[in-house]
């Protein structure tokens, strides 16, 4: 291996870089746009969630009940006292996602000590916001009980309280999810890109009938865009950490460190698929497909790991954004350290690892 | 092993599925020569010429290349030769110094040596005021020749040269004819492929490509001499009706 040539390659792939401004631009630009349209459109908080209230008691403990309802920045009051008969009607034309039942009694019953019993009927047609709606009502219910009851101390009340992200503020869960994403889609494009790029214009043949080795290649190819990746994942950090207001609760020399890490798993894998593939417009569709869906469905970007079915949480392992986000996450919410997350550490650099020797195997088979 | 050949080639074939691409061909080229690759379109001149290069592996058979079997050691011989593929293959959107500086890199130059090198070659092509702009804003005949001093700067002892006038106009062709015997008076080995007849005379030996075939292979004097015909281009049309 000679630093000579590898530096000669690496010199070569900035200067295609820069002097294709436009093209840097987008690379700069693009994670930009992409982190503030999904910032903003793909948020899971629940806001203004309207309902309606049939008050059959009407005495000033029911009337306080249904304060507590509207007294938050949850739940929207739209209806009074609206007949029976109306509430399917209001459900399926999605005017409210939740009804309260006082009853009669309602008042009689909390003087006489025995169980209160009012009806909540919820759309639960998106499970999240309906077991959304139905935990913070019962949130609210304690509340009440608690006013209500001041005079009997000795309750035990169930007080969840949401750890790490106390907002529960979906931003906080997306965007360093995006940061995942962004990342490897940026990185295993701009590799598999400029490989293929050097296929079609026959200068790789040009490089490979020279003494250089294909490791020399493969190193002065991934460099530039290591930095690139790292350029990137900096600019959509500051934005995470100054639009989106995620905290950063853990050291950023790990996360660049581990991010570092994460960019090479990346463009290995645009290597790898730039070694077996002819063209640009085919390895930009094939790294597309490759890496974002597998990363949407499968890492926990969206969907939750744990509640997948066996089999695809183990091929879940497998895909480097899964270990990645368990990473970013832990960092920038929990604040935690490298000990509890070497696992995920180990576990992309082996992946990273069976990608460039891949992709190394398939180079060597090109040129034969 | 020194010895005056330069390239030897042993029933070297090569297939892409079931089809051959080249059959069998087996030649010898002498050091210093001009040896000439003639055929049609998809004849397999450019096969041919990149198993030897060491791009692609053979099928069967073998070949030296500098004295080095391209099978085993297709490193060793990847240091003694020059290759301009018949694709246009400098960076167009690099300068002119650039893509020397480039090519000179991935070959080990040192600094000093790129550096004395760019200069010789710039003067040598009268391309210093080029020297800082983009590739793609040369001629086409200018490009070729450019691409031809970056395939030489590691002085290599054998240069392969597939289709290296493709699409230029006359005079710029004679022009590089011209280079191409200088190459060869400073004793290296010229190997080129071609597809016209007029170049082919220009060569010291020639060989005829037809189907992945050679059909024949003289001097182009011996060749016309045999088939008793005033030019090259009409012993090669008398070989194709003949197959
Ligand atoms: N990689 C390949 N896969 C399949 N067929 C090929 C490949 N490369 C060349 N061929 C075929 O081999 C034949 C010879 O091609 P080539 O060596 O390029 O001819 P020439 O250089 O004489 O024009 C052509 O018919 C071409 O289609
Ligand atoms: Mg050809």
């Amino acid at each position: 291996m000679k630093t000579r040539r590898i530096v000669s390659i690496i010199t070569k792939e900035y200067i295609h870089i820069f002097r294709d401004w436009r093209s840097l631009i987008i690379i700069i630009l693009m994670p930009i746009l992409m982190i503030i349209l999904y910032g903003y459109a793909i948020t899971f908080d629940i806001k203004n969630l309207t309902f309606a209230v049939i008050d059959d008691a009407k005495t000033p403990e029911s009337r306080e009940l249904i304060r507590g309802f509207t007294e938050n920045r949850f739940f929207v009051l739209k209806y009074m006292d609206i007949k029976r008969g109306e509430i399917e009607p209001l459900f399926k034309k999605r005017f409210i996602q939740m009804v309260i039942v006082i009853p009669k009694d309602f008042s009689e019953s909390l003087i006489s000590n025995r169980v209160t019993k009012v009806q909540l009927l919820v759309d639960a047609a998106d499970s999240n916001v309906g077991t959304f709606i139905y935990n913070y009502s019962n949130r609210v219910i304690q509340l009440y009980n608690e006013k209500i009851n001041f005079k009997t101390p000795g309750i035990v009340n169930l007080k969840p309280r949401i750890l790490y992200n106390p907002d529960m503020k979906s931003v906080n869960f997306f965007v360093p999810g995006l940061v995942a994403l962004i990342l490897l889609l940026i990185s295993a494009l701009l590799t598999s890109i400029a490989i293929t790029r050097e296929k079609e214009t026959g200068t790789l043949e040009q490089i490979l009938v020279s003494p250089v080795h294909p490791i020399e290649i493969i190193g002065g190819k991934v460099i530039p865009y290591i930095t690139l990746g790292l350029l990137n994942g900096t600019i959509i950090l500051l934005f995470a950490r100054f639009l989106f207001k995620v905290p950063i609760n853990g050291s950023l020399f790990l996360i660049a460190a581990l991010a570092l890490l994460y960019i090479f798993v990346a463009l290995s894998f645009g290597l790898m698929i730039s070694a077996s593939v002819k063209t640009q417009l085919v390895a930009m569709l094939e790294t597309l497909m490759s890496t974002v869906l597998p990363t949407i469905m499968l890492s926990g970007l969206i969907f939750p790991v744990a509640s997948m079915p066996l089999p695809l949480r183990i091929i879940s392992k497998a895909i480097p954004a899964t270990h990645f986000l368990i990473i970013i996450r832990g960092i920038m919410l929990k604040g935690v350290g490298f000990w509890e997350l070497w696992q995920h550490a180990a576990a992309l650099s082996a992946i990273g690892f069976v990608l460039l020797f891949i992709a190394t195997k398939r180079f060597k088979m090109t040129l034969e | 092993m020194e010895t005056d050949i330069a390239v030897k080639a042993s029933k070297l074939s090569r297939h892409f599925g079931t089809f051959t691409a080249v059959d069998e061909i087996s030649f010898e080229v002498k050091k210093g020569e001009i040896f000439g690759f003639l055929g049609a379109n998809g004849a397999g001149k450019t096969t041919a010429i990149k198993m030897l290069c060491g791009l692609i592996k053979p099928t069967s058979g073998e070949a030296y290349v500098a004295g080095y079997n391209i099978n085993t050691d297709s490193s060793m011989v990847k240091k003694h030769i020059g290759y301009m593929s018949q694709k246009f293959s400098l960076y167009e959107d690099l300068t002119v110094k650039e893509n020397i500086e480039f090519y000179g890199g991935i070959y080990g130059l040192s600094r000093k040596e790129i550096f004395e090198k760019t200069k010789k070659l710039l003067s040598e092509l009268h391309l210093e005021k080029m020297r800082d702009s983009l590739t793609k804003a040369l001629p086409l005949g200018w490009k070729q020749r450019l691409a031809l001093s970056t395939a030489l700067l590691h002085d290599p002892s054998i240069i392969f040269l597939d289709e290296p006038t493709g699409g230029v106009d006359p005079i710029s062709r004679k022009n590089f004819w011209r280079i191409i015997y200088e190459i060869a008076n400073q004793g290296k080995t010229v190997f080129v492929t071609t597809h016209y007849m007029d170049e082919a005379e220009y060569c010291n030996r020639l060989s005829v490509m037809f189907k992945g075939k050679i059909i024949e292979i003289g001097t182009p004097t011996e060749l016309k001499n045999k088939y008793n015909k005033p030019s090259i281009q009409d012993v090669f049309i008398e070989l194709v009706t003949r197959n």
